[in-house]
């Protein structure tokens, strides 16, 4: 039976819904590189991101996610990195800005 | 009579100096400029109430004056026990206790090489601002008025990339203060603050941010500047991300203004290894805890006042001084 089209659908929600989520791969990042935790959202990996300033890409928003346990379209746009570094320079948390779009994407790839 | 020694002659030396003589005891305070006041010397008006600094510094250096605390000034202490300090020239001064109170350094904005602090004009630091509103001459290096001036919070505090790990707690609400004074000197000029998180930690200071959105249009763009660069006029560009919107933004500025931290002496390892006393990590002395015994170190008859122990506001700096003359009093008797 050919369904009728009404011009309505059904979204999915947008929240963050953590008790849904699944914080274990999450945790099993943050085991491996435990400074990403430190983060303090101050955007200087973003801002000097050369991908970034013309994709949509955010590398910030990206690893933020992951770590409330948002996995989906993770690896795809970690894909978008162009491993430059430039943002690993920049960190005020030392953090391995690149390593950690290598991480997410060795351990989000079945995502 | 017992002898103190008060290793430091800003607000922090001057207030322990001078409620200890009130008490009796003998003081001799080592001041290692010429002139007594230390830092606050530099500032022009006071958070949050733009009280002139110059009124509190001038009040305790005449009260010092009229006292008969001993002064030595242009001269610092190399070593210290709890009963004697070693001055630069050799001289050993004999003592009952030691209250160090030297105080802090500011940081360096050369080494944030991507500021270009140092390389462009009309790139300043909170400090440089507070001597031009002292000296009257506010302004760009060719005399101009700004009509768009940017503030950058945290820099050389919580950045890792500079071993600065602390947060300088006050440089919040003078980036804060100061971009209300420059609204009020330019009113024409927008004025941006660029910041990570706002600590609004003291009496007073939530309501001057409020003000500074409110009252005078100051822009808040939460983000760190990644990189100044000039422009082909002569003005700078900036780049960061605008975190709230989760987009790059770039912006030019005819001022950026650097809000440098508060870091440790140089000189507090050297200090420490001498007498036995403990650091913290942020190379700060430690204090013996952060309670009951903020103003006493590991060692008995070692004490300290003011940010010698980390960064703290003036009042916070003046309450000390009152605290570790009780602590020291206690110790004497």
């Amino acid at each position: 039976m050919a369904a009728i089209e009404w011009g309505f659908s059904i979204n999915r929600p947008r929240v963050i819904d953590v008790d849904r989520n699944n914080l274990r791969k999450s945790d099993e990042i943050l085991l491996e590189m435990p400074e990403l935790q430190s983060c303090i959202g101050c955007g200087a990996c973003t801002a000097s991101c050369t991908a970034g300033n013309l994709t949509n890409f955010n590398f910030r928003k990206v690893h933020t996610l992951v770590r409330r346990g948002e996995y989906q379209g993770a690896y795809e746009e970690m894909n978008k990195c162009m491993l430059c570094g430039k943002c690993r320079l920049l960190c005020p948390r030392g953090i391995n800005t690149r390593g950690v779009v290598m991480l997410i994407k060795r351990k989000l790839g079945d995502f | 009579m017992e002898r103190v020694i008060v290793i430091g002659g800003g607000i922090a030396g001057m207030k322990t100096a001078l409620d200890l003589n009130r008490r009796g005891i003998g003081v001799t305070i080592i001041e290692k400029e010429n002139r007594l006041g230390g830092k606050v010397l530099g500032w022009h008006r006071l958070f949050p109430t733009f009280t002139p600094a110059n009124e509190v510094v001038d009040t305790l250096k005449a009260e010092v004056a009229s006292s008969e605390i001993d002064v030595r000034l242009g001269t610092c202490a190399t070593a210290l026990t709890e009963h004697s300090v070693t001055l630069s020239d050799g001289t050993v001064l004999d003592c009952d206790a030691v209250v160090l109170c030297s105080g802090f350094t500011l940081f360096d904005a050369r080494i944030k090489e991507e500021y270009g602090y140092g390389i462009y004009d009309n790139v300043i630091t909170s400090a440089d601002l507070e001597e031009m509103f002292n000296q009257g001459r506010v302004g760009l290096k060719n005399g101009g008025r700004p009509r768009r001036i940017a503030f950058l919070h945290c820099v050389g505090s919580r950045d890792e990339k500079v071993c600065q790990r602390h947060c300088s707690k006050v440089c919040c609400v003078t980036g804060v203060k100061q971009a209300i004074e420059m609204k009020k000197l330019f009113p024409e000029a927008d004025v941006f603050n660029f910041y990570m998180d706002i600590r609004m930690f003291g009496p007073g200071y939530e309501e001057l941010y409020r003000e500074a959105q409110q009252s005078y249009n100051i822009h808040f763009i939460r983000g760190r500047i990644s990189e100044a660069s000039p422009t082909i006029e002569g003005r700078l560009q900036i780049k960061a991300e605008d975190t709230l919107t989760g987009r790059p933004l770039k912006i030019s500025v005819d001022m950026l203004v650097l809000l440098i931290g508060m870091r440790s002496n140089d000189d507090n390892a050297s200090l420490a290894e001498s007498a036995g006393l403990q650091l913290a990590q942020s190379g700060f002395m430690a204090p013996r805890d952060l309670f009951l015994s903020n103003v006493r170190s590991n060692r008995d008859g070692i004490f300290y006042a003011g940010t010698v122990t980390a960064p703290k506001s003036i009042g916070e700096v003046l309450n000390e001084g009152a605290a570790v003359a009780d602590a020291v009093t206690e110790y004497l008797s």
